[in-house]
């Protein structure tokens, strides 16, 4: 049981402010869609629970604990790119996470230990359909593998929260409905709540079971900035869940 | 007819036309060489060939009279040990200054103005403080590389560690990852292929620190010889050292290029993503 609840959040740089008073419950295993018009601040809300950015005021609270600002195994994140290991291959990428865990101070595993986590890895990379890949390189791969690849690498992890920002966005349309069908599958696999930034409306209604707005309320003309944006809309969609409430 | 920056030698050609800038000054050495030695045969400016060839037999395969040692081999292998120490001192406190630069806040806000100083001062207006303090010995010519060598290194390698994406770093930390974890998995494995290219960047100074260094207090060396042989014009010494030196950097440089290439698969330049 995974709960996010984010009480009276406001975010500020300087002058400017992005966020104002953001008030939200999320159940466990939602599918959060996050739409908004650019600089609303979506984006930032997801840093702010990925813990790279902390509030000016308002808290998170993820199963009534206030959320530790920096990043952490609880919360997986998946970027549009970048976020790939370079100098490993696609096997030893999805491998990684299993490595940092159990093992402190080498960062590598052994053993029985190695092939249970190999297994995983395997089980992983079918399901993402990346099997014919397992040693090449991230560079080598196709922007759409590399998406996959990442969200793999989260996956394995089995993160209470998987956060996505515009992880599409740099994708060919069609290989995006293929990037759908992998997100449900997986999500419905592993139970976790996914939030999902996108600029994709039709994307936010087709995959979300919950459909966040950011938009400013108020808007002053003379200082554009004086005011932030908020939760306008938060709308329960039906969603493709499978088993569930 | 094509523009020039479309027109490519073919293999042939190229081959040929990288060649053609050593045949000439080879050629032109030859021609004045042999104008100089028909003026005056007892001319020790441009030696002919077969001198030359004569005081490489001597200094390469004939046992020195006083000291019973083939001097060239001598101070190649007094130049080399004295480098390649250097050199691995350098890259190592290289690596792990510019690795916590690069990964540490902390660190770099407290050592990177420093190092950054330290890296102006010129190498050689160091060099009689050390031979004052450290006398002159060998630990006074490593010490004098390492000097202007490694804070190049490590400030190098700190703006590339810097220069890593961020969303790498913050991913690593979703999946688990410690500080330590970071730079022992995702930080250093990345730095190695940066650091064989700064150690070849740096080859050149290295050998110039190296040379200074033996010319001015040293018993063996290549720096050492061709300073003491200039007291006698010996040029017929004096080119085939300085030949040899540029082999030996030239040799050294393509070692770690290949070196790079093989071990480093991933990272061949211009595929990064």
């Amino acid at each position: 049981m995974t709960q996010v609840t984010v009480k009276r959040l406001w975010k500020e740089f300087g002058d400017q402010v992005v966020l104002e008073n953001v008030n939200l419950h999320i159940e466990d295993h939602e599918f959060v869609t996050i739409v908004g018009a650019s600089g609303c601040g979506k984006t930032t809300f997801l840093r702010m629970l990925l813990g790279v950015e902390a509030p000016s005021r308002g808290e998170f609270l993820i199963d009534g604990q206030a959320l530790r600002c920096e990043p952490g195994p609880d919360r997986g994140i998946v970027f549009q790119r970048y976020s790939l290991f370079p100098h490993l291959t696609v096997f030893e990428n999805l491998l990684l996470g299993p490595e940092l865990r159990g093992s402190p101070l080498l960062g590598r595993l052994f053993g029985a230990r190695r092939r249970r986590a190999m297994d995983r890895a395997d089980q992983l990379l079918d399901a993402v359909g990346l099997q014919g890949a397992a040693d090449k390189y991230p560079q080598q791969l196709s922007g759409g593998m590399q998406q996959r690849l990442s969200i793999a690498q989260s996956v394995i992890c089995e993160p209470k929260i998987l956060l996505l920002d515009e992880p599409f966005g740099a994708l060919d349309p069609g290989i995006t409905a293929d990037m759908h069908t992998l997100i449900i599958k997986l999500w419905n696999m592993n139970k976790m709540t996914i939030f999902m930034v996108t600029h994709d409306l039709q994307e936010s209604f087709a995959l979300g079971t919950r459909l966040l707005v950011f938009d400013k309320v108020r808007v002053d003309p003379q200082a554009p900035d004086a005011f932030g944006a908020t939760i306008t809309f938060n709308i329960p969609l039906k969603g493709r869940r499978s088993g569930g409430r | 007819m094509r523009r020039l920056v479309n027109q490519q030698p073919g293999r042939a050609g190229a081959l040929l036309l990288s060649a053609l800038p050593f045949i000439l000054i080879v050629a032109a050495y030859l021609y004045y060489s042999n104008a100089r030695l028909a003026e005056n045969p007892g001319d020790k400016l441009l030696p002919a060939p077969a001198t030359i060839a004569a005081a490489i037999h001597r200094f390469a395969f004939e046992e020195d009279e006083r000291s019973g040692e083939y001097l060239l081999w001598n101070d190649t292998r007094a130049s080399m040990e004295r480098l390649l120490t250097a050199l691995a001192l350098s890259a190592l406190i290289g690596l792990g200054l510019g690795v916590a630069i690069g990964v540490l806040p902390y660190v770099r806000v407290t050592l990177a103005p420093f190092v950054a100083a330290v890296s102006l001062i010129p190498p050689l207006a160091v060099l009689p403080i050390l031979f004052i303090a450290v006398g002159l010995g060998e630990l006074a010519k490593i010490t004098l590389i390492i000097i202007g060598v490694a804070p190049v290194i490590a400030r190098d390698l700190a703006l590339r560690a810097a220069e890593l994406p961020a969303e790498q770093i913050i991913k690593a930390q979703t999946l688990g990852a410690s500080t330590w974890q970071l730079v022992l998995r995702v930080v250093l494995p990345q730095m190695w292929p940066r650091l064989v290219d700064a150690l070849r960047l740096t080859l050149g100074s290295a050998w110039l620190f190296l040379i200074a260094a033996e010319a001015i207090a040293s018993t063996e060396g290549l720096g050492y010889r061709i300073f003491l042989v200039r007291r006698y014009l010996a040029m017929d010494v004096i080119l085939p050292y300085v030949a040899w030196i540029t082999l030996l950097a030239f040799a050294m440089d393509g070692a770690l290029k290949l070196l790079r290439a093989k071990a480093f698969a991933w990272a061949k330049a211009g595929t990064q993503s």
